[in-house]
């Protein structure tokens, strides 16, 4: 298919850098970085929702942003592919390296920006349109797709790869809102990757959907980090142990700590962090 | 006495034997209180439902009895009419004033009068439908025993003028005069015309203005532009008519004059242009609201897949809020063809069955006023022939309601606003 | 994705971005034809109607004598005749008759000129003969013929004569037709409103009225002139062109706006206070008279003006009905012929004489004043009393 060719010429490249690194240094490879967020401070109008951020975002892992409500964590999210432009009075300084570029440089085109840094909500939100047309949509208007049976392989590739082709397959033209919930949110992720975005940027992708839904979102994120590089947003800590290979914990606007998932949560340097995995607060 | 002599007598009766009626059940209530027995209710519903009592009867007699007198169906002397309604308020009062007694329930009563009387209220929308309905319905029957109703959906022709020769009965008949012609068609057509105009004008500028409302416009635009165009709203169309005809036209035959054509300064452009002009807002607050309730989550799930602005609202927004825009539309197009002053000061009064915008037409609501304003007799046909084209546009502007309230339902149920 | 694919889709970014802007210019075009027309428009309407507001008078000397007891023409000197109002010298021998004193006696006054001096003076078509012109360039030239401050165009009625006709019987006759169709509209419109929100229960009747409201509400207002006809004139035996029938057909028409607007005020009212109430013992009823409603009514009043302000302005079932009338005096009661403001610039607007048409501009100017007046007393009464829950 297209899309997974695309994906391993892409993993060649990185894989071979990694090796001369290896070669060169007896360590693990160095993560290469897909984004690094450089002290960012980003307001609301007079209300400062982010102190002094910097997290270096590595490609292909999935890096999950916890803390509790209003810590900051979908406003960083949603800074990563300019959501909050949207948003007026909004106003961010520091900066965003994405491929070591500015995000936020002048000659930057937003849209552009969100066709590689796609984005998953925390409610899903197809379209109401036809299973069909949601996924057809992007890559429309992009005019990537020139062909009807390009477009037509290209949807049944998107959707095999949530796992929806089975569920779906014979009703493409039913509209997207009949789904299931955790159907509608595999729904939107096939939606997303149809354009091959680089990063997939996850806002509590799981938060509507029952325990079961959120298993098979949360196996088809581990199967995405091959291709993609994920961020996901979670108040969940389980699910951050579950599907993450990285954990930021933020606390007031402010990154507490940051490290392997597996060690922020076994062996956190922070009380604070402690105090929060624990269950003492949040 | 007179009609009007007798209905000042019964308001003032009402307004004092009722006063007197409240006034001596709540004493009578005191009173028993002033035992120390402990009431029911308070003294003041005691009063109240004495006044009731006193009230209801009176009323029911009275407004029946002019009734009665107005239809001529039983006339007889107001004087007594009057006093049996006095008499009947005052059985009642009595009766009310021996049920007082500390266990009478009566705010209960009092309440469950209150009850009827909202219902009683409500159901006057009702009985205004049913009048609308029932009157212009009975007129039209009377109208179609003279002229057929195939002629009159079917024709081409509309000539009522002879038509009051032929009222004044056989007396005139075979003096060679021109039979009225009543064939609706050109005037529903002209009628048609000037709305697709209106709707040509309304519907871009108004969808347009919502879109840029409720997306672009930062906050003090908005709050600047969204009254000025409620201003257009309130503006009466008597006003919007004199505009169409005193400035709008010339302009019009102006511009076509240039063009090398020749328009008539009743065209059908005219009304039509301005009509539009007045519907802009009536779109746009509509369009702006459902526009507004589409979900933030689509247009965020649109941009996040890197679409540009127009994009997300040509292809989500919009396809989203279609059905209110089209219910907007459709309320629209029933305005316009109910519209009167501004087709009435602009456009033709002959009918013209012509595919031409510049030429002179004219509408349903033209040749309805100019049938009845006239000195014409109330059952001549062509008075009886405003009330068939009245049916029309009633069967018209409902068709339109009907539907564009369905749509509009689907529309909230979608999104459960 | 491939290269080819990559330079597509840069390709049609540029494509895309242009689409872009050019989607937001036609936003921003439509408002600004929108607001453009109401800027012609209103320009226009001034044009044509401010210089109503003065009118042109002329000193002449006035004779009360036997001739013109007789001939009232005679009253001024020849010259004159063609310049002075009729409205002025009718009214002569009847003032001699009433007033004994005057006969023979004469008084230089300022009275009204004729409508084609003071069109000839505002520099409109006038018809006056070249010899009348040069007249009236001679008294100009003297100080003896003015445009004054037209103040009988708020005092006086309807008249046949364009310098006479003033807008007082239309505004009095809008006066009660209002009042009537307040106090046919609003009780019933709030009594409608309460019951469907705070009594109804939900079953076929409610259904029913609150379909019916909402058709009612777009049914065309020539219809209800259609009901006023056949019901308020035929069958109640409402006299034709007078206050109360226009009043009523209005009242009915203004049903649908006044529920629907108190029905928002009402629903706009928390329910934690009716629980509140509730919780206290009262009964529904007493929920509704001591709570509900006294919070609501600012919501409620601020809807009826706004109605008011539309029925001000209908014009076609009151034309139905009969109410364009000519009126030269204000009517006493609401049972006699009757003008209203919209049916008097209808009126003006149709009458062949050219020197109506500023009239008919001007009255449109009072009634915008008196509509922008309600509208902001409504927006002024809302802020005042807003409130948040």
């Amino acid at each position: 298919m297209l899309m997974t060719t695309l994906a391993m010429e892409s993993e060649t490249i990185a894989g071979a850098g990694r090796i001369e690194e290896a070669t060169q240094e007896a360590v693990p490879a160095p993560l290469q970085s897909k984004l690094s967020i450089k002290s960012v401070d980003f307001f609301y109008d007079k209300f400062q929702a982010l102190y002094d951020v910097s997290l270096e975002i590595p490609k292909g892992q999935v890096t999950a942003l916890i803390g509790p409500s209003g810590c900051g964590k979908s406003t960083l999210l949603r800074c990563l592919n300019r959501m909050n432009d949207l948003v007026p009075e909004a106003r961010l300084e520091g900066e965003i390296l994405f491929n070591g570029k500015d995000l936020y440089a002048p000659e930057i085109d937003v849209v552009d920006v969100r066709r590689q840094i796609g984005m998953v909500f925390q409610k899903p939100n197809p379209f109401p349109k036809s299973i069909y047309e949601n996924i057809a949509y992007a890559p429309r208007i992009h005019g990537v797709v020139r062909s009807r049976s390009e477009m037509d392989g290209l949807i049944e590739a998107c959707l095999k790869r949530v796992g929806l082709w089975d569920e779906v397959s014979d009703r493409l033209d039913q509209p997207g809102t009949s789904l299931s919930g955790g159907q509608q949110q595999r729904l939107c992720i096939a939606r997303t990757i149809a354009v091959e975005p680089e990063v997939l940027l996850m806002d509590e992708p799981c938060s509507a959907l029952d325990p079961i839904a959120t298993a098979r979102v949360e196996d088809l994120i581990a199967e995405l980090k091959e291709d993609f590089t994920v961020v996901i947003v979670t108040h969940n800590m389980q699910q951050a142990t579950r599907v993450s290979d990285r954990t930021a914990f933020f606390l007031l606007g402010k990154i507490i700590e940051f490290g392997d998932t597996s060690n922020l949560f076994s062996n956190p340097e922070n009380q604070e962090t402690e105090d929060y995995i624990s269950g003492r607060f949040g | 006495m007179t009609l009007t002599e007798s209905i000042e007598y019964l308001f003032t009766g009402l307004a004092v034997f009722g006063s007197g009626a409240f006034a001596l059940g709540f004493h009578r209530a005191q009173k028993i209180s002033d035992q120390g027995i402990r009431l029911n209710s308070r003294a003041s519903h005691y009063g109240a439902y004495a006044l009731l009592w006193f009230a209801l009867p009176f009323i029911a007699l009275a407004s029946g009895a002019v009734l009665l007198h107005l239809q001529q169906i039983f006339t007889f002397p107001l004087g007594l009419a009057l006093l049996l309604a006095f008499a009947a308020g005052l059985l009642g009062w009595f009766h009310a004033m021996r049920k007082i007694s500390a266990g009478l329930r009566a705010r209960a009563a009092v309440e469950r009068v209150i009850a009827w009387a909202l219902l009683a209220a409500a159901s006057i929308s009702v009985l205004t439908t049913i009048g609308i309905v029932g009157s212009i319905f009975f007129e039209s029957v009377r109208f179609f025993h003279i002229v057929p109703l195939w002629d009159f959906i079917t024709g081409t022709e509309w000539a009522p003028e002879t038509a009051f020769i032929q009222s004044q009965g056989e007396a005139r008949a075979g003096e060679g005069f021109a039979e009225p012609k009543f064939g609706a068609v050109p005037i529903f057509a002209g009628t048609f015309m000037i709305t697709g105009i209106a709707m040509l004008v309304a519907v871009p500028i108004g969808v347009m203005s919502a879109v840029y409302m409720s997306e672009y416009a930062p906050r003090k635009v908005r709050a600047f532009a969204k009254p000025l165009l409620e201003i257009l709203a309130g503006i009466p169309t008597v006003v919007y008519g004199f505009f169409a005809a005193v400035t709008m036209a010339p302009l019009v035959v102006k511009a076509a004059e240039f063009m090398g054509l020749g328009a008539s300064f009743e065209n059908a452009l005219t009304p039509g242009i301005v009509m539009g002009i007045m519907i802009i807002p009536f779109i746009s607050s509509l369009s702006d609201d459902v526009i507004s309730a589409v979900p933030n989550s689509l247009r965020e799930g649109a941009l996040a897949l890197g679409s540009t602005r127009a994009e997300t609202i040509k292809k989500v927004v919009l396809p989203a809020a279609l059905p209110g825009i089209v219910s907007a539309v459709l309320l629209g197009v029933s305005r316009a063809v109910g519209e009167t002053m501004i087709v009435v000061m602009a456009a033709g009064l002959r009918p013209n069955l012509t595919w031409n915008p510049l030429e002179a037409m004219t509408t349903v609501t033209v040749r309805m006023v100019s049938s009845l304003v006239g000195d014409q007799a109330f059952d001549s046909p062509e008075t009886l022939s405003a009330f068939a084209l009245g049916l029309g546009l009633f069967v018209v502007t409902l068709v339109m309601n009907v539907i564009a309230a369905m749509v509009v339902r689907r529309f909230r149920q979608r999104y459960e606003l | 994705m491939n290269p080819e694919q990559e330079q597509r889709y840069q390709k049609r970014l540029k494509a895309r971005r242009r689409a872009d802007r050019r989607f937001r210019v036609f936003g921003i075009l439509a408002i600004v034809i929108a607001i453009l027309f109401l800027v012609v428009f209103f320009i226009d309407i001034i044009g044509k109607g401010h210089m109503a507001f003065v009118q042109a008078n002329v000193e002449v000397d006035l004779h009360y004598n036997k001739k013109s007891s007789i001939n009232y023409r005679l009253a001024v000197d020849k010259e004159y005749q063609k310049i002075v109002s009729r409205s002025v010298l009718r009214v002569i021998p009847k003032r001699m008759k009433d007033n004994p004193g005057l006969r023979g006696t004469s008084e230089t006054a300022w009275v009204l000129a004729t409508a084609d001096v003071d069109q000839y003076l505002k520099g409109k078509v006038s018809r006056l003969q070249d010899r009348e012109k040069e007249v009236v360039d001679r008294l100009r030239k003297e100080g003896r013929i003015k445009l004054k401050f037209n103040s009988g165009f708020f005092t006086r009625g309807d008249s046949k004569l364009p310098e006479a006709a003033g807008i007082w019987s239309a505004l009095v006759g809008s006066l009660y037709v209002l009042l009537i169709t307040l106090t046919c509209s609003v009780p019933v419109g709030v009594m409608t409103a309460i019951y469907l929100e705070e009594f109804a229960v939900d079953n076929w009747i409610t259904r029913l009225i609150e379909v019916n409201i909402n058709n009612l509400a777009a049914i065309p207002s020539i219809l209800f002139g259609l009901l006023g006809l056949s019901i308020i004139i035929g069958v109640f035996g409402a006299p034709r062109s007078s206050a109360l029938v226009g009043g009523v057909t209005l009242g009915l028409m203004m049903l649908p706006v006044i529920i629907i607007s108190s029905r928002a005020a009402l629903r706009a009212v928390p329910d934690s206070i009716r629980e509140g109430a509730t919780g206290v013992g009262a009964s529904r009823w007493q929920v509704v008279q001591h709570h509900v409603l006294p919070l609501a009514l600012p919501g409620i009043m601020t809807g009826t003006i706004l109605s008011l302000a539309q029925a001000m302005g209908e014009t076609a079932p009151l034309l139905i009905v009969g109410l364009m009338a000519y009126i030269p005096d204000s009517p006493n009661s609401v049972l006699e012929g009757a003008t209203v403001l919209p049916a008097q610039i209808f009126t003006w607007f149709s009458d062949s004489q050219r020197a109506f048409a500023e009239r008919t501009a001007a009255g449109i100017l009072v009634l915008l004043v008196v509509l922008l007046t309600l509208n902001a007393g409504a927006i002024w009464l809302r802020r005042l009393t807003e409130r948040r829950w």
